[in-house]
């Protein structure tokens, strides 16, 4: 017989995989998408975009689009600066960051070539595209500044005129005894890395429905989007209208991994566009709008050295990362906090002291970037991860050994990165032992070894990361912006004796309402079925950072579990005076009130409900039942929750063609408290999945004039089902002390690292070629130019 | 052009059999059966991820096959038989396919899933015990961005060996 675990108390939910309860309607056709809503009245935006990547507007003629039968208005960028206040991509912690004042469509010159330019409002998607047609538009070209090296070099031409160069940010970090460090090493490793912009290319594209109603002075937006309070507050103040009178809503979302949640130009068009018209106006982008106007992100050039003494001890990391991020910072996150997350998270998982980087983030006229799933750690651990195994190259140290003999040990913590991050608990040696297990590493260097020898070129690649999750209010709100690090949860025993909470983390898929009503149903004591869980609606909602970074089990599921305790104790002071007993004696198990030792049934909760909502006066005078519980809840102690893992792949090269066959790839990771294990597993694949996307296949490529080349689905590659491994994985559980939870995230750990792990497995397979590749994608063409072949 | 316009608009009557109930609209000569099954029939459950083909999001059966519904005029449908994921939903046909995706949380998002689940569907009526590998294969032109694809694969391959065990025990003399 197996001996009982947690997981055999009744009601226990934390630990459980359990099916998703909101992914039966998505199987059925039954999503309701912010591209499947439909308004009475309502119209559609289109609009036009300009064919160069930077160009003075020198005349627009409207006439014949605004003649067009269907045509409801055609807006321009003056149109809409009449009622739309600017905004700038700054934040106050980004010491000398500068950005141009955005705003939704341009006055007079243009910045990169997708940029929306002017709007049309129609009948139909189809009438605004044909009216588009008949606009005419002069421009005078201006030079475009493309290239990243090129945007740095002084006497460039400036992206924006008014600037005193291309430079948006820089930063630098040194913890001393860099200089000394390299002066004393037994060898120093030098690399210089790129890496490929690339675009997060969610499934459903951006979308967004406004709907003003000028005689209540309210806007209503339905809005793809991660983040509907950020949206209420910016809607709110650039169009002033009072916050109370702004409602978002986000309801079912075809996927966003950080892509919606920045400011678009055009989305915030589309809610002037319906305060102009008074009438509900959508837009939904197409794949090829999506592609030149959704973010993008990660066009890195870092250049590292990294001294190690003659037993290959890491003693100090020297780097240097250039970042190129469009005309201008996103708002209201910037476009910088990839870069600096860059910086930071270099060298993170390994014990050494001395650290110096430096930061350049640098304008050109492209789109913008900003963040997407797994900010700037796929830069760091690719260039961490590769310098270690050129590291363990150069003194002859497998993989492995080099990296159990630097990681930050176990029984170290608490403890800080030289960069100033602050570790609670981290696992990286357990892991590492995990991952050979699961690997089974001897065995795969046995048979690489053993193919080597037949012409069958694979590589084993290994990789560790540290990934930052729930961020308190220092990863934003010192900075200035209004984005907020706590959550809030209302929550209800309904009278017929459900549970109904409303919380502001939301969800994209990633199963945020199944977590919820998992902890809430075990926190109070009742089948999951029995509570049901709200998300993605500011007016039903109390105000919350609501999901990225990681944040929505370990601060949303924090905020459910405190919220749900609070409602308890609010049932069972209300039980104790009906059974006259005292609260303490009782507890809430399948529903029913039952007494605390014996678990013998004593009132089911649905009576207290019906007691105190229709019969309070069979209560002690003076008893007010408090069956609705408001909770908020901000993380306190560490900055940012960091978890840890390593990944490992097998690879096979065709070193004739160039072909890259992803095998097998592993997971081993730590993300504290595991709510459900089957969704952390899935939020770990898809993941790694996107990770390897960029490992092989995705880039934006651009032409000379800051033409996108291959903006469209047939021309961008993105990982498909033939050519992804399985994904085998492993959980180590190291729980955050923070908070009574104690998860961590999860969402982009398998992002983290992938990459890292097939760079990583590649110049494994190459190694007997002496061949090697510093940059991702690893396209087919890289690789046969390593071999000289092409 | 403004004459073209007009003649764009020009709306044609086209007739289907939509999910096995017979549906006339009016559509202009340039809507996709994509845009008039979401717009003009309320069927949004069959998606629009690309309007190249590329994605898979907007597969709905026509006339017993999976097409791309994004790829194809509403007016060349005229006279088809179309079953889209309401539909097949409603009828249970892949009741067992859905049911396995739920099991092992093969779907996060749900955008693509309605194409995958036909494009599954129409795979299984076609090999009764796919290897993994054409699995994967057959599900080469549906993009999925949330799950990295092994639980699509594990459902349709554990629904094939479910249809397989059925089969052989129907076939069986008890």
């Amino acid at each position: 017989m197996t001996p009982l675990t947690s997981l055999d108390r009744p009601n226990s939910y934390i630990g459980r995989s359990v099916p998703r309860p909101n992914a039966k309607r998505l199987l059925a056709g039954r999503g309701r998408y912010v591209t499947d809503i439909r308004l009475p009245r309502m119209l559609h935006a289109a609009f036009l975009r300009s064919p160069y990547a930077h160009a003075r507007i020198a005349r627009v003629d409207v006439d014949a689009a605004r003649a067009l039968a269907g045509v409801h208005l055609v807006a321009t960028g003056a149109d809409l600066a009449k009622i739309c206040t600017p905004w700038t991509g700054t934040l106050d912690h980004f010491k000398g960051m500068t950005s141009e004042p955005q705003l939704p469509l341009p006055l007079d010159r243009v910045v990169w070539a997708g940029q929306a330019v002017l709007a049309v409002v129609a009948e139909s998607r189809a009438i605004a595209e044909d009216a588009l047609e008949l606009i005419s538009v002069d421009y005078e070209e201006l030079p475009a500044i493309v290239d990243l090296d090129a945007a740095r070099e002084p006497g460039t031409p400036r992206v924006n005129p008014a600037g005193s160069s291309n430079i948006c940010f820089r930063a630098q970090l040194d913890s001393g005894g860099v200089d000394e460090a390299f002066a004393s090493a037994a060898h120093i490793i030098e690399e210089e890395f790129s890496f490929g912009r690339h675009t997060p290319v969610t499934l459903e594209p951006r979308a967004i429905v406004a709907d003003y109603d000028p005689d209540g002075g309210m806007l209503t937006v339905h809005h793809a989007t991660q983040t509907p309070y950020q949206f209420q507050d910016l809607y709110s103040r650039h169009y002033r209208i009072p916050e109370a009178r702004v409602r978002v809503i986000a309801p079912d979302i075809g996927g966003s991994f950080g892509l919606k949640l920045h400011v678009y130009h055009e989305d915030m068009a589309v809610v002037g566009l319906s305060i102009l018209l008074g009438r509900p106006v959508k837009f939904v982008a197409d794949r090829l709008e999506s592609f030149v106007s959704d973010i993008h992100a990660r066009d890195h050039h870092v250049r590292a050295r990294m001294a190690i003494d003659a037993d290959g001890r890491i003693l100090a990391m020297d780097v240097h990362d250039a970042t190129a991020i469009g005309a201008f910072s996103t708002y209201p996150r910037t476009s910088v906090v990839e870069g600096n997350q860059v910086i930071r998270l270099i060298g993170a998982p390994y014990d050494f002291k001395s650290y110096r980087a430096a930061l350049e983030v640098v304008f050109q006229n492209k789109v913008q970037t900003s963040q997407y799933r797994a900010v700037g750690h796929p830069i760091a651990c690719a260039v961490t991860e590769r310098m270690v195994d050129l590291a363990a190259a150069r003194i002859g140290l497998d993989p492995f050994a080099i990296r159990a003999k630097n990681v930050i040990p176990d029984d170290a913590y608490p403890t800080a990165s030289p960069t100033g991050y602050r570790f609670e608990s981290l696992s990286h040696q357990v892991c590492l032992q995990r991952l050979r297990e699961i690997m089974d590493y001897d065995a795969l260097r046995a048979e690489q070894s053993e193919l080597r020898q037949r012409g069958i070129h694979r590589g084993i690649g290994i990789a560790t990361f540290v990934e930052i999750t729930n961020p308190s209010p220092a990863f934003y709100g010192v900075g200035g912006a209004r984005i907020s690090s706590q959550d809030g949860a209302t929550i209800s025993l309904t009278p017929s004796g459900e549970v109904r909470c409303a919380i502001s983390v939301t969800e994209q898929g990633q199963g945020t309402e199944a977590i919820i009503s998992q902890i809430v149903a075990d926190q109070l004591g009742l089948a999951q079925e029995h509570v049901k869980v709200i998300t993605g609606d500011t007016e039903v909602t109390p105000h919350g950072g609501a999901t990225w970074a990681c944040r929505g089990a370990g601060i949303g599921g924090e905020t459910a579990l405190q919220a749900a305790r609070k409602l308890k104790a609010n049932i069972l002071e209300i039980a104790a005076l009906v059974l006259q007993e005292q609260p303490a004696a009782l507890n809430i198990i399948d529903g029913e009130v039952v007494n605390a030792a014996t678990r013998q049934p004593r009132l089911a909760i649905a009576e207290i409900a019906r007691i105190a909502y229709f019969r309070s006066d069979t209560l002690p005078p003076g008893t007010q039942a408090q069956l609705t519980v408001s909770h908020h809840f901000a993380p306190q102690g560490y900055p940012f929750a960091f978890t840890n893992g390593i990944q490992g792949c097998y690879v096979e090269v065709d070193a004739d063609t160039g072909f890259i066959k992803l095998l097998k790839h592993f997971v081993v990771e730590d993300c504290g408290r595991i709510i459900n294990p089957m969704l952390v597993d899935e939020q770990v694949r898809g993941g790694v999945v996107q990770g390897l996307g960029a490992a092989l296949f995705e880039e934006c490529r651009y032409g000379e004039t800051g033409q996108l080349l291959n903006g469209s689905l047939a021309d961008y590659l993105v990982p498909m089902a033939m050519e992804m491994p399985d994904i085998v994985i492993a959980h180590v559980e190291t729980p955050t002390a923070d908070t009574a939870l104690g998860a961590k995230g999860c969402g982009e750990a398998g992002t983290a690292a992938a990459s890292a792990c097939v760079l990583n497995a590649v110049n494994d397979a190459l190694a007997p070629f002496c061949a090697s590749i510093n940059a991702v994608p690893i396209t087919p063409a890289r690789v046969l130019e390593a071999l000289g072949r092409f | 052009m403004s004459s073209d316009i007009d003649e764009a608009e020009e709306a044609v009557r086209v007739r289907f059999i939509v999910n096995g109930r017979k549906v006339a609209c009016e559509v202009a000569p340039r809507d996709t059966l994509v845009d008039c099954l979401r717009n003009s029939l309320e069927l949004t459950g069959t998606h629009a991820g690309c309007e190249m083909g590329a994605c898979g999001a907007c597969l709905v059966r026509l006339d017993g096959r999976a097409v791309h519904a994004c790829l194809m005029f509403a007016v060349q449908a005229d006279g088809a038989r179309i079953d889209t994921i309401e539909g097949l939903s409603e009828s249970g046909d892949i009741a067992d396919l859905q049911a396995e995706f739920h099991r092992r949380n093969a779907l996060q998002c749900g955008f693509c899933t309605p194409g995958m689940l036909i494009n599954a569907h129409e795979l299984l009526s076609r090999l009764a015990e796919p290897s993994r590998a054409a699995i994967r294969d057959a599900l080469s032109g549906n993009f999925c961005r949330c799950t990295g694809y092994e639980a699509i694969v594990d459902a349709i391959a554990a629904v094939a060996d479910a249809r397989a065990a059925k089969a052989s025990q129907k076939g069986s003399p008890e």
